[in-house]
């Protein structure tokens, strides 16, 4: 029989892949940790030995204390961001998966919408957030908006450029077996998508923060946005950086999860990187 | 001769200004096996896109079982010259994607493809993805994809032109065992002469572009062959004359 494939080195790999993962893991992250570290040294003995204000430039051990302080109600204003940015991302993430089939069994509708949409990237956000908040109040409604709005476009272009991805031979393949347009679709143009999908939910989950955090800063009841505009208000920067650190961490988490997804999602992907090393 | 499975008279296409078919003329037999062979660039490729639909030819006509071929959906079973195993499907799903698009439920699909996973040696690995496969076996699962489908005629566009000369050979040896077994009317486009002597009752030899048939052949071969009829004194008699017919062909640049 023509076997020419070892099982064995395959469960050898199974059996190393996660704790080499793990160690990769370690591997990648240590340069990132070691600069950040060195930050937030410099900016600490900066702050101590320049005698700089600290309502001008707080020193990272005082804003690490105003987060402790201050944790009730950072997450207090934490979690209306955190809504924002997930129904917003939703909203736009079906959007433009819905609009994204329709672009690709209608050619003609694609030089007809994509214009608009670029033009709707080119609005500037300082400009559209106040309007957006004029237009539908104070509550989420405006927030998951202007969130779809951020996000919708880099979603759009990365599954229309995933559907053309396609190989072209696999189509002719499914022609050739008599499939349909829409069979050809889901069984060869949907699934080629999935990985620059996946790279337009990274790029876009990091615009979808900043978006939420935007829309809060032109009106909004409670939010890390509005927040961190009433701090900058009272000359408390040590505030806005603690709301600035938990927006960071809030887009920190939700990348993490995009990750995660993606790597549960393609699991043909888990097997040929486990096997080239 | 009986009514022949596929019969092409005249075929031609041209893309835009490249004229890529000059008129094609070539007959299979019902349960023959009828190689191609033709420089690169050709139009090889092209002529399985007209025979699967996905282009029109600019003139000549195509007969199946001697009516005019005017649908060719369900006809033929076509393997792409590069494999085309999606990477997201496991081989058993690979395997049955033809069926799938039938619209044959999973569990029967499965059922019909079990006693061949023996035979194409892919037992033992319906759950692996392709990214997992060795170059010989995932010929093997897009052979096995290919002829699942039952239908009255494959289509092979260079099945083995992308493996090392060993597992191709190997994998020659097979398919000539999978034919004896099956019968399946093949017609099988490659640009290995030795391919073509060992695996076929028929071969056409097309000139570069536009392709014309320059010369056709018969393989008086007994069935089944090994390895070593290849060096019989009629083997090497065709070979030399295929390679004298494709070298006189060749396109002006390679000449
Ligand atoms: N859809 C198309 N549109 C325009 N030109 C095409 C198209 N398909 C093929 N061609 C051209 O037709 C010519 C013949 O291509 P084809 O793929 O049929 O060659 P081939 O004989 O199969 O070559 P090879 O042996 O390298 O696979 C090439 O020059 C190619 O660029
Ligand atoms: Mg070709």
């Amino acid at each position: 029989m023509l076997v020419d494939y070892s099982p064995v080195s395959r469960i050898v790999g199974q059996l190393t892949g996660p704790g080499k993962r793990l160690g990769a893991a370690i591997g990648a992250a240590w340069p990132a940790t070691v600069l950040v570290v060195t930050i937030i040294l410099v900016w600490e003995f900066y702050t101590r030995y320049s005698g700089i204000k600290p309502t001008t430039l707080p020193a990272p051990s005082r804003v690490l204390q105003q987060i402790v302080e201050n944790r009730q109600a950072l997450i207090d204003n934490a979690l209306p961001t955190v809504a924002a940015t997930l129904s917003g991302f939703a909203l736009s993430v079906a959007s433009a998966f819905i609009s994204s089939i329709l672009v690709d069994f209608v050619r003609p509708l694609r030089r007809a919408l994509f214009p608009v949409f670029i033009i709707s990237q080119t609005l500037p956000l300082v400009a559209i957030a106040p309007l957006v908040v004029l237009w539908f109040g104070f509550g989420l409604l405006p927030k998951i908006l202007l969130v779809a709005l951020v996000t919708f476009f880099p979603m759009m272009v990365a599954l229309v450029q995933g559907y053309d991805s396609t190989d072209k031979d696999m189509e002719w393949l499914l022609r050739s077996m008599g499939a349909t347009r829409a069979q050809v679709f889901l069984k060869a143009r949907l699934p080629s998508a999935i990985p620059f999908f996946f790279t337009g939910l990274r790029i876009s989950i990091t615009y979808a923060v900043v978006g939420a955090i935007f829309a809060e800063y032109s009106g909004a009841a409670k939010g890390l946005g509005i927040y961190m505009l009433a701090a900058k208000n009272n000359f408390r920067p040590d505030l806005v950086l603690a709301a600035v650190f938990c927006s960071a961490l809030i887009t920190l988490v939700l990348f993490g999860c995009t990750v995660v997804i993606e790597r549960l999602s393609m699991p043909w992907e888990k097997v040929r990187k486990d096997d080239r090393k | 001769m009986s009514t022949p499975r596929l019969s092409l008279r005249h075929v031609a296409k041209r893309f835009d200004t490249l004229d890529v078919l000059g008129g094609i003329n070539l007959d299979v037999a019902p349960g023959e096996f009828v190689s191609i062979l033709g420089p690169s660039g050709a139009g090889k490729s092209t002529l399985f896109q007209i025979l699967t639909g996905a282009t029109t030819p600019g003139a000549g006509t195509i007969a199946f079982d001697g009516a005019d071929l005017t649908d060719p959906a369900g006809k033929f079973a076509f393997m792409p010259q590069r494999d085309a195993l999606m990477p997201w499907r496991r081989v058993i799903d690979n395997a049955v994607l033809g069926l799938e698009v039938q619209g044959v439920p999973r569990r029967e699909a499965h059922r019909r493809v079990a006693p061949l996973l023996e035979q194409f040696g892919l037992a033992g690995f319906e759950q692996h993805y392709p990214s997992q496969l060795s170059g010989g076996m995932r010929q093997r699962v897009a052979l096995l994809r290919t002829v699942v489908q039952d239908r009255q005629m494959l289509l092979l566009d260079e099945p083995f032109g992308a493996l090392d000369a060993l597992t191709r050979t190997s994998m020659q040896q097979w398919l000539e065992r999978m034919w004896e077994r099956h019968r399946w009317t093949a017609l099988l486009i490659t640009h290995d002469v030795r391919e073509a002597v060992f695996l076929s009752d028929r071969i056409y030899v097309l000139s570069a572009r536009p392709a014309r048939v320059i010369h056709e052949i018969a393989v008086p071969l007994g069935r089944p062959r090994t390895l070593r009829d290849l060096s019989a004194p009629e083997a090497t008699r065709i070979e030399a004359e295929l390679l004298h017919a494709l070298l006189g062909s060749a396109s002006p640049e390679l000449a």
